[in-house]
């Protein structure tokens, strides 16, 4: 026996496999198939089942059920019923509910990591050092922000029954993302695993049930997109989140619009992976490892797109290639692998059809002198590959292959790179490398990215949100602004519907008195305000502003789609707004409050013919504006993030940045304090609004041209287009350069746009038929209208010398 | 699937091309500022890199065992203390001799195998006692020189020591570097006076300790490790063992990336030596993976990887022989250095 020469001659690592006989003889517990969870209570498994497989050896694992209607039913009831026990908890005894999950998880942490690895192929290396580790964390970190929810977030309940998709490349991590903040809120949850990977959700409702978790609290309904699509629609349900494909994201915003749910999506994304010639080269290079070649690159957040500074960039690529080259694609059970198996025969199909497509796209493609071994073996194994030469203009740079594929292209200059990075639908992550911080943070803060990773990639905690911008969807998990979306402002609950608005007069002449007080002698004509100067209607039609009585007022313009898309324009031209500081935009906001307050007599006059009010009540109106103006300007330069450690020598920056352009459509009801109580938090937050103002009151809000001009409100800031409101809104919702869309209008309306906002995947913000008092200081401003006219970038920092 | 058959490895594919007639000596280049002045290290990149590296390898079983025979064959077995005596070195060389209980040997399959260490390191004064004592073993003495472990003689009795050890019989001179001329980025005085101390080695191969504890950034740690080597070393080491910190594994990462670009650009090879503080067969295994997959397979060999080390042997055989008999071992059972 002469093993040890040989291997003293080849230093091999040899095999090195985790032993799954546990994980094995609990399936064998099981007799290999499952059921779902609901009420507390595992059902038989009965009925329609999937088979579920290793996709490292294509043997079945298991037979789990596929949820129907009914199931899903049932699973909503369950929750529903467990809500109010749950909900009404103390949030020191809901901690201790989550604080015992994350204990119950850190126990059983190698039994559920192998668990994983077998149902889903992802090496173990990952699993057990990177997918349990988080997600006892997430349990941790939210077992705090039950504790602490109350007094974090005044004024605040639980969203409700929680309905909850999730994707098969981080099975059991994406459970924690999901179940852990809900749980926290005092939400319940019906959650949905994807049909590759239900066995670790399974899992963790023995783990629910071991560590005493009230049933109902947590249901598990499996199946494919059909349950899936049976849970979002369920009227049972007041939240939903998704984490997938943008395909399907889509799928699901028009499937819930108008139905009042909360709904937060995570998607696909392209994410740019930027080296500059200042980069610790080597560092980069593992960069790319931990980018594209983590969990077989099946990561929505993966570096998938190296831009290259063109000086550096052979040397880059030939670092690279030597390092593919020690790559290990393998077993996934094998503590040696680096690569595991992709999840499913058609996951690989699909991933060599893209990389066949972006070969005759004329970008060279390269692999591992051993990928033929690989492509050649059987299980779903594919090799990593690189792509250089790679154009902006093809599929290998646009689309999201999931898989482990880069796609690298060089750029001359730091202005470049951002452009490049930016020019894709998605906009989920980006990784930025460079030795010099100026050069790293100047990307970091133009790139448009939910994630920012300077030097470094792929990191996670749960202190920190994480989600999309663009198409990359919206919403965060992690984090306080992670908790937000799993909650809603406690007033609503008690919200009225708001009383049916009269319809639009037809935009024709009337044979009408003018109303009392109006001088017809010299017109005034009320116009559009469009990039800072007034504009007529594209239309060239005029509606009736008419008086309580129905007598004319004046004409107000009736604006359509082409006025909206000029507004667009503009809007987008005063990019400088969003440059400018807090502080320069307070000073204009304060300026505005200022000029308004001259004029409160004129304004109030004003309000007073066209609604109606008394003298008094339209006085309280200006002076209440004036009063929100200050209130704005006051927060210009406040609301401005966090600063967290999530890792030692690491600062993690969570910075509020404006959608940039957002479109408006304002309510009927108090006409000018509530066009203000909307587009000031947006532009104090550094965006540039489309404003509609109330179709039937517009005329306070189109006076305001004047004050805005005085106040060195720059031009396309805000732009203000009257017509119908719903007309002008769903062209709103359709436009893709609007970054976000808040609607006050109908039930109807909401429905309309909401599903017209699955273009560009806008978050939409809607009263969904439903009034406030703009008075009210809880109602009418606040930390929500922040809130809703931001989203948060995460850059995450090492420092270390 | 690459990581079931490793067949590339089997084949002596290697991730870096090598001259083919094996490791010359390294001759080095005029120094050449521009390989290495925009060189930046970022330490937690670095850190992150073998903190997973452990993580993402792992040798067990026979593979192991064979791993752990590679590591004696690579180990400089040292002694650096102000009590050394002919007698204790003598022990020493007795040990790097036969550093492996027969019945193990016998056990492992190597009887008629020659195992030994890959050196004995001594002070100078110790060199001739050494020699004698390994005469015919084919094991190499290696004496540390040039004012070690601080460097801080005048350059001529550092070059004088130099030749003393190398007329005694040393066939390796381990010098330290000046850490002042690192501190202080004086690259030029540097290169000069390691260039003169590979000339006093004459035939004998030089390593160069940069004292990366010293050093403290992982920058410096890069550039001096290639200043050394357009000097002409043929090892960079890492440590004399007296510093605060002595080898960690993101420094010998640096060192080794360092010794990669210098291959590149000069197409000459350099071999690398961690020392201090590497007292476990566990980390003994963390170097090799490191080498292997920083460098590939050619770099673990003796020629051209060494551990500077006294307790990793004890360690290793206590393993060794755990691996033989499933029992865990102790030391008692093994003969001393």
């Amino acid at each position: 026996m002469n093993e040890i020469v040989d291997i003293l001659k080849t230093m091999e690592y040899g095999p090195a496999p985790e032993d799954d006989a546990i994980v094995r003889g609990w399936l064998a517990r099981h007799k290999a198939r499952f059921g779902h969870f609901i009420g507390g209570k595992f059902t038989a498994p009965k009925g329609d089942t999937f088979a579920v497989t290793d996709p490292a050896t294509a043997k079945e694992l298991a037979k789990v059920s596929a949820g129907t209607d009914k199931d899903v039913d049932a699973a909503v009831k369950a929750a529903t019923a467990a809500f109010g026990p749950w909900s009404k908890l103390s949030g020191t005894e809901r901690a201790r509910h989550l604080y015992a999950l994350a204990r119950q998880i850190q126990k059983h942490s190698r039994f559920l990591a192998v668990l994983e690895t077998i149902d889903n192929g992802k090496a173990i290396r990952e699993t057990r050092d990177v997918d349990v580790p988080l997600v006892a964390r997430h349990f941790y970190h939210h077992a705090g922000w039950a504790e602490l929810r109350e007094e974090a977030f005044p004024g605040h309940a639980p969203a409700g029954v929680c309905g909850q998709i999730i994707p098969w490349n981080f099975p059991l991590l994406m459970l924690a993302w999901k179940v852990a903040p809900a749980l926290a809120a005092g939400c319940t949850v019906v959650l949905k695993p994807a049909e590759y990977t239900p066995l670790t959700a399974l899992a963790f409702a023995e783990i629910c049930k071991e560590a005493g978790l009230p049933d109902g609290v947590f249901n598990l309904v499996n199946g494919d997109g059909r349950t899936g699509a049976a849970l979002a629609g369920h009227p049972g349900i007041q939240k939903l989140a998704f984490t997938g494909s943008t395909e399907v994201g889509r799928i699901l915003r028009r499937q819930t619009a108008g139905s009042g749910k909360k709904l937060s999506l995570e998607l696909g994304g392209k994410s740019p992976f930027i080296v500059f010639d200042t980069a610790d080269l080597d560092a980069a290079v593992e960069g790319v490892v931990d980018a594209i070649w983590f969990n077989q690159g099946e990561v929505c957040c993966a570096g998938s797109r190296a831009i290259v500074q063109e000086g550096v960039a052979e040397r880059f690529y030939d670092k690279l290639r030597r390092r593919m080259e020690t790559l290990r694609v393998g077993p996934p059970l094998d503590k040696s692998t680096d690569i595991g198996a992709v999840v499913a025969p058609v996951q690989k199909e699909q991933i060599a059809g893209r990389v066949a497509a972006g070969a005759k796209d004329g970008a060279r493609m390269w692999q591992p002198s051993w990928a033929k071994e690989v492509l050649s073996s059987p299980g779903c194994f594919y090799p990593p590959t690189l792509f250089t030469g790679v154009s902006p203009a093809t599929a290998l740079a646009q689309e999201e292959i999931f898989g482990p594929v880069l796609a690298a292209m060089t750029f001359r200059t730091p202005g470049e790179a951002v452009q490049l990075a930016n020019n894709s639908r998605y906009g989920l992550a980006a990784s930025i490398w460079s030795q010099n911080l100026d050069t790293a943070f100047e990307a970091a803060k133009k790139v448009k990215a939910g994630v920012v990773w300077i030097n470094s990639t792929n990191l996670f905690d749960a202190a920190v949100g994480f989600g999309g911008y663009k198409e990359s969807g919206f919403g965060r998990e992690g984090g306080r602004e992670g908790m937000l979306e799993y909650l809603a402002p406690s007033w609503q609950k008690k919200a009225k519907a708001r009383p049916a608005a009269n319809a639009l007069p037809a935009p024709v002449p009337v044979e009408s008195e003018a109303a009392p007080g109006e001088t017809r002698s010299i017109d005034r004509t009320a116009k559009l305000y469009i990039g800072g100067k007034q504009a007529r209607p594209d239309s060239g039609y005029s509606y009736p502003v008419v008086d309580p009585k129905g007598r004319l007022i004046t004409e107000a313009p009736f604006g359509n789609r082409k006025d909206i898309r000029n507004a667009v324009e503009a809007a987008r031209k005063a990019e400088g707004w969003s440059d400018m500081t807090g502080h320069q935009r307070a000073q204009v906001l304060y300026f505005l409050a200022e000029n308004l307050e001259l004029r409160v007599d004129e304004f109030a006059a004003r309000l007073s013919r066209m609604t109606g009010a008394s003298a008094a009540a339209a006085k309280r109106e200006v002076a209440a504006s004036v009063a929100r103006t200050i209130h704005y300007a006051a927060w210009a330069d406040k609301y401005d993030g966090a600063a967290r450690a999530p890792a030692g020598r690491m600062l993690s920056l969570a910075l509020p940045e404006p959608y940039e352009v957002i479109g408006i459509s304002a309510p009927d009801e108090a006409p000018l304090l509530a066009f203000l109580s909307l587009v000031l938090p947006a532009i104090a937050m550094g965006n540039r609004v489309i404003a509609t103002p109330s179709p039937n009151h517009p005329l306070a809000a189109l006076d305001l041209y004047q004050v805005l001009d005085t106040s060195d409100v720059p031009a396309g800031v805000v732009n203000i287009v009257t017509g119908d409101r719903d007309q002008l809104a769903k062209v709103m919702a359709q436009h893709d350069d609007i970054g976000a869309l808040w609607y006050f209008g109908t039930a109807e309306g909401t429905a309309t746009v909401e599903a017209e906002s699955a273009g560009n995947l806008k978050p939409v913000w809607a009263s969904n038929g439903m009034t406030r008092d703009w008075f009210d200081p809880v109602q009418g401003r606040g930390e929500e209208f922040l809130f809703r006219a931001t989203r948060i970038k995460s850059i995450w920092t090492p420092y270390g010398v | 699937m690459n990581a079931r058959t490793e067949t590339r490895e089997a084949a002596g594919t290697n991730l870096i091309a090598m001259p083919k007639q094996g490791p010359a000596r390294n001759e080095g280049t005029a120094l050449k500022p521009e390989w290495f002045e925009t060189v930046d290290v970022n330490l937690s990149a670095a850190d992150r890199r073998v903190a997973t590296l452990s993580a993402r390898r792992s040798v067990k079983k026979q593979w192991q065992a064979a791993w752990l025979v590679k590591a004696i064959e690579c180990i400089d077995l040292t002694t650096l203390a102000g009590d050394d005596t002919p007698g204790r070195v003598e022990r020493l060389c007795a040990k790097a001799r036969h550093p492996l209980r027969d019945d193990l040997v016998a056990a492992l399959g190597l009887t008629g195998r020659r195992l030994t260490t890959g050196a004995v390191c001594v002070y100078p004064n110790m060199v001739a006692t050494a020699v004698k004592a390994l005469d015919g073993s084919g094991v190499p003495v290696a004496s540390v020189a040039t004012g070690f472990p601080a460097g801080l003689t005048p350059l001529r009795t550092r070059l004088e020591e130099i030749r003393m050890a190398v007329a005694d019989g040393a066939a390796e001179i381990d010098i330290v570097i000046a850490r002042a001329q690192v501190l202080t980025g004086d690259w030029p005085a540097l290169y000069d006076e390691v260039r003169q101390m590979r000339e006093a080695c004459g035939e004998a191969h030089m390593k160069a300790i940069l004292a990366t504890g010293d050093l403290k950034t992982l920058t410096n740690v890069y550039r001096a490790s290639m200043v050394a080597m357009m000097a002409g070393a043929d090892f960079i080491k890492t440590s004399t063992g007296m510093e605060g910190v002595n080898a960690t594994l993101p420094v010998s990462l640096v060192m080794i990336r360092a010794l990669r670009d210098y291959l590149d650009y000069s197409g000459q090879v350099v071999g690398f030596k961690p020392a201090g503080g590497i007292r476990t067969a566990k980390d003994a295994l963390a170097w090799l993976i490191l080498i292997k997959e920083e460098l590939g397979r050619d770099w673990l060999e003796p020629e051209l990887f060494r551990f500077g080390a006294s307790g990793l042997l004890a360690d290793i055989e206590r393993q060794l022989e755990h691996f033989v008999t499933g029992r865990y071992s102790s030391h008692d059972r093994h003969g001393m250095a």
